[in-house]
C-alpha cells in the first residue's frame, strides 16, 4: 500500500528551519505545507521561495491558520518557543521542538524513539546533546561503575549559528546538562559551547569527558564504536575523531566525535544542523510510519 | 586641548592568575591579596575561575573553590575597589551572574571571542536593565580585522556596555598596532576602550602604554604579571611606567610596590617564562593553553612547538582545550609514521 505523506509546517526560517526544509522535501513520508518566518527577504525565506514552498512572513499566526498540519517543527529560539507554546499546542499537531526550550519530551532517537512518537510535544534537546548523550551512555556502559560526573564540549562554526542559536546559549547549556543527567543517571553534568569563526569554517566537533578511576578502556572503545555505527544510520556524517583515551591530567575518559554535514542548506561544516535535524526528521518519519500502520 | 582621562586600573590577578596555578587559588590568597590591593588605588578587582564564572570544568580545570566562595571572601576584604567578574556566554549563564550579584559583585565584564559579540546581548541587557555596571570584552583580538572589531564594538555598545576591553589573549600584538587599533575604535565606535595585555613577547607594558597613547581609558594588570601563559602586564611595572609617562591614575606607587612583594610570597608558582611562551605568542595561540599543551606534549611525546603552530594554523580559540589532545595525537602518529 502506498503511504500518504503527513502535512508538515515549519516555523523559524533560520539555518535550522531552512536545513529542515531540504530534509522534509526529500522525505517520502513528509510534505511541507507551510514555511513561516518574519521576513520574506531573509536568506531562509528566499531559499524556500526558490523551492516553491508555500511561505508566510506572519510567523505563528500563519502557522495556526494552516489547519491541516500533522506535524509542526519549531525552529525558532527557546524564548520564542515559550511565547508560542499555547498556540502551537492548540493546533493538535505533533510538535517537534528544535529549540532548547525543553517544554516537551526529551528525545534522542537512538535511545527513546518509540516512546517519543507517542508524545504530542517532543524536544530535540540541542545539537551538542544529540551528539554527546548517546556517546556518554556508551562510555558509561563500557565502565564497571556509574561515574560521578560527565562533561561535554561542542565547538561549532560561527557561520552555522544563527540568531536563534546565539540567543539561546543559556538554554543550550541547561538543556544539554539536563539531558545528560536524565539519560545517564549521573548526577553531575556540565555542558560548554564554543563558536569558532575560523575560515575555512571548522566542522562541528563534540567531546565527551567522563570522570572515572577506570583506565582500562577496551569495553568503552567497543561501546563507543557500536554507538557511532548506530548513529550513522540516521546521521550519515557522524564519526570518531579521537577514540576513547584515558587522560591522566583530568582523571577522565575523553573521546571526540565529529559531524560532517550533508550540505543541504549550509555547506558540510554545519554538522550541528544535521545532527539535530536528522534526529528531528527521524521522529517525524517514525510518527508518520506509526500513523500509517494504524490506518491499515 | 585634549581631555585628560583618569586611567582606570582593572586587576585580573585573582582571575587570569587562576590559570597559572591550575585554578587552585586558595581562600587565604584571596583574603590577603584583597586586603592589600584595596590600599593601592586599583579601581576594579576581578575574581573567579580563569575563563570566568561558571567555567570550572574538566576541560579547562576545576577551581579549588567555587566562584561564589571566591567572591564572598573577596567581598569581605574589598572596600574601595569594586568587585568584578568575567563571564563568557557558552560557559556561564545569567543564573550564574544572578548568584554572583547576590554575593556582592559590583561590576561585570561580559566577554566573547572577538567576532561573536552577539552572544553577549542577553547577558549585557540583563545587567544594564538592573543598573549594574557592565563592561564588554573581546578576546583573541589578533584574529579579527580592525573593521570587524569596530562592528563588534558597536554591537556591544548597543547592548549597553560603557567600556569595551580588547583582550590580546595570545600576546600577539605590538605597540604601534595597539595604538592604531585603540584610536580607530575610540574615534569610530565612540566608546571607551580598555586593553588587556599578555607578555609572550615581553610587550605587555609597552602595549599597555601604547593603548593609553591611542586613547584607552582602562587597563588590565596583575601583580607580578600573574596570569595565563607568559602572564599579563605586571601591575607594579605598569604603575611605575605610568608614573614616568605622567598618565593620570589613582594608583599609589609605594602601596603597589608593597603589594608586588606580597604577591611574590602569595603566588609563588612554577610558571617561569620560557621559549614556548614566545612560540605561543607568535603562533597566536590563546595563553590559557600553556599548561594543557605542556601536558599533552608530555603524554604523547611530541614537541610542544609543533602543537602550538598547528593550533595557531587551526585558529583554535579559548575553550577548545579538547582539540589539543586531537592535535597531539595526530602529530605523534605522523612522527612515528616518518620513523
Amino acid at each position: 500500500m502506498k503511504m500518504s505523506k503527513l502535512n508538515v509546517g515549519v516555523i523559524g526560517s533560520g539555518n535550522i528551519g531552512s536545513d529542515l526544509l531540504v530534509k522534509i522535501t526529500r522525505s517520502q513520508h513528509l510534505e511541507c505545507k507551510i514555511f513561516c518566518g518574519r521576513n520574506l527577504e531573509s536568506p531562509g525565506m528566499q531559499f524556500a521561495q526558490q523551492k516553491e514552498v508555500n511561505v508566510s512572513d506572519r510567523s505563528i499566526d500563519a502557522l495556526i491558520e494552516q489547519t491541516d498540519l500533522d506535524i509542526i517543527f519549531d525552529a525558532t529560539s527557546a524564548e520564542t518557543h515559550f511565547e508560542n507554546l499555547s498556540k502551537l499546542e492548540s493546533t493538535g499537531a505533533l510538535i517537534i521542538d528544535m529549540t532548547p526550550a525543553k517544554t516537551g519530551f526529551l528525545c534522542v532517537p537512538d535511545i527513546n524513539l518509540e516512546e517519543a512518537v507517542k508524545e504530542r510535544n517532543v524536544n530535540m534537546i540541542t545539537c551538542g546533546g544529540q551528539a554527546s548523550v548517546p556517546i556518554a551512555l556508551a562510555i558509561c556502559k563500557g565502565l564497571q561503575d556509574l561515574p560521578k560526573y560527565i562533561e561535554t564540549i561542542s565547538t561549532i562554526a560561527s557561520l552555522s549559528a544563527g540568531t536563534g542559536t546565539r540567543d539561546s546559549l543559556d538554554e543550550y547549556i541547561k538543556t544539554t546538562q539536563l539531558a545528560l543527567k536524565k539519560f545517564s543517571g549521573v548526577k553531575n553534568t556540565k555542558a560548554l559551547i564554543n563558536l569558532n569563526p575560523a575560515t575555512p569554517p571548522i566542522n562541528m566537533s563534540t567531546t565527551v569527558m567522563v570522570e572515572t578511576e577506570e583506565t582500562h578502556l577496551t569495553q568503552v572503545t567497543i561501546e563507543v564504536q557500536k554507538c557511532v555505527d548506530r548513529l550513522q544510520r540516521y546521521i550519515p556524517g557522524i564519526h570518531i575523531k579521537v577514540h576513547p583515551v584515558y587522560d591522566d591530567r583530568r582523571s577522565a575518559v575523553v573521546t571526540t566525535i565529529g559531524v560532517t554535514g550533508m550540505g543541504d542548506y549550509l555547506p558540510s561544516y554545519a554538522g550541528n544542523l544535521d545532527i539535530i535535524n536528522c534526529a528531528g526528521i527521524m521522529v517525524a518519519e517514525s510518527y508518520a510510519k506509526s500513523r500509517n500502520n494504524e490506518d491499515i | 586641548m585634549q581631555r585628560v582621562e583618569i586611567m582606570k586600573i582593572y586587576d585580573v590577578t585573582l582571575r587570569d592568575g587562576s590559570h597559572a596555578v591550575d585554578h587552585k587559588i586558595t581562600s587565604d590568597q584571596i583574603c590577603k591579596y584583597c586586603k592589600h590591593v584595596d590600599l593601592t588605588g586599583v579601581d576594579y578587582v576581578e575574581v573567579g575561575h580563569g575563563i570566568g564564572i561558571g567555567a570550572s570544568s574538566l576541560l579547562i580545570g576545576r577551581g579549588a573553590l567555587t566562584d561564589i566562595e571566591m567572591l564572598r571572601i573577596a567581598r569581605r576584604h574589598l572596600h574601595r575597589a569594586k568587585l568584578s567578574i568575567h563571564i563568557v556566554p557558552g560557559y556561564g549563564t545569567i543564573d550564574d551572574i544572578a548568584e554572583a550579584l547576590e554575593a556582592g559583585v559590583d561590576s561585570v565584564r561580559v566577554a566573547s571571542h572577538c567576532t561573536e559579540a552577539d552572544i553577549t546581548k542577553k547577558h549585557i541587557k540583563y545587567l544594564s536593565n538592573r543598573n549594574v555596571e557592565v563592561f564588554g570584552g573581546l578576546m583573541m583580538i589578533h584574529l579579527a580585522t580592525d573593521e570587524q572589531l569596530l562592528d563588534q564594538c558597536k554591537r556591544m555598545k548597543d547592548y549597553g556596555v560603557k567600556c569595551i576591553t580588547l583582550l590580546d589573549s595570545a600576546g600577539n600584538f605590538t605597540p604601534a598596532r595597539v595604538t592604531k587599533l585603540v584610536k580607530f575604535l575610540r574615534e569610530n565606535a565612540k566608546i571607551e576602550i580598555g586593553f588587556h595585555a599578555h607578555d609572550n613577547l615581553g610587550l605587555s607594558i609597552g602595549n599597555s602604554l601604547a593603548a593609553i597613547a591611542g586613547g584607552a581609558t582602562m587597563l588590565d594588570a596583575s601583580i607580578n604579571g600573574f596570569g595565563a601563559g607568559a602572564g599579563n602586564a605586571s601591575l607594579e611595572n605598569l604603575a611605575a611606567a605610568m608614573e614616568l609617562e605622567c598618565a593620570s591614575n589613582e594608583l599609589k606607587l609605594p602601596s603597589v610596590l608593597d603589594l608586588a612583594t606580597i604577591g611574590q610570597q602569595l603566588f609563588a608558582s612554577d610558571s617561569v617564562k620560557n621559549t614556548n611562551d614566545i612560540i605561543s605568542g607568535l603562533a597566536g595561540v590563546v595563553s590559557v593553553f600553556a599548561k594543557p599543551v605542556t601536558a599533552a606534549a608530555r603524554q604523547y611525546q611530541v614537541d610542544p612547538k609543533e602543537i602550538y603552530f598547528e593550533l595557531g594554523r587551526l585558529k583554535a580559540i579559548a575553550g577548545q582545550e579538547d582539540l589539543i589532545i586531537e592535535v597531539a595525537q595526530r602529530i605523534s602518529r605522523n612522527t612515528k609514521h616518518k620513523k
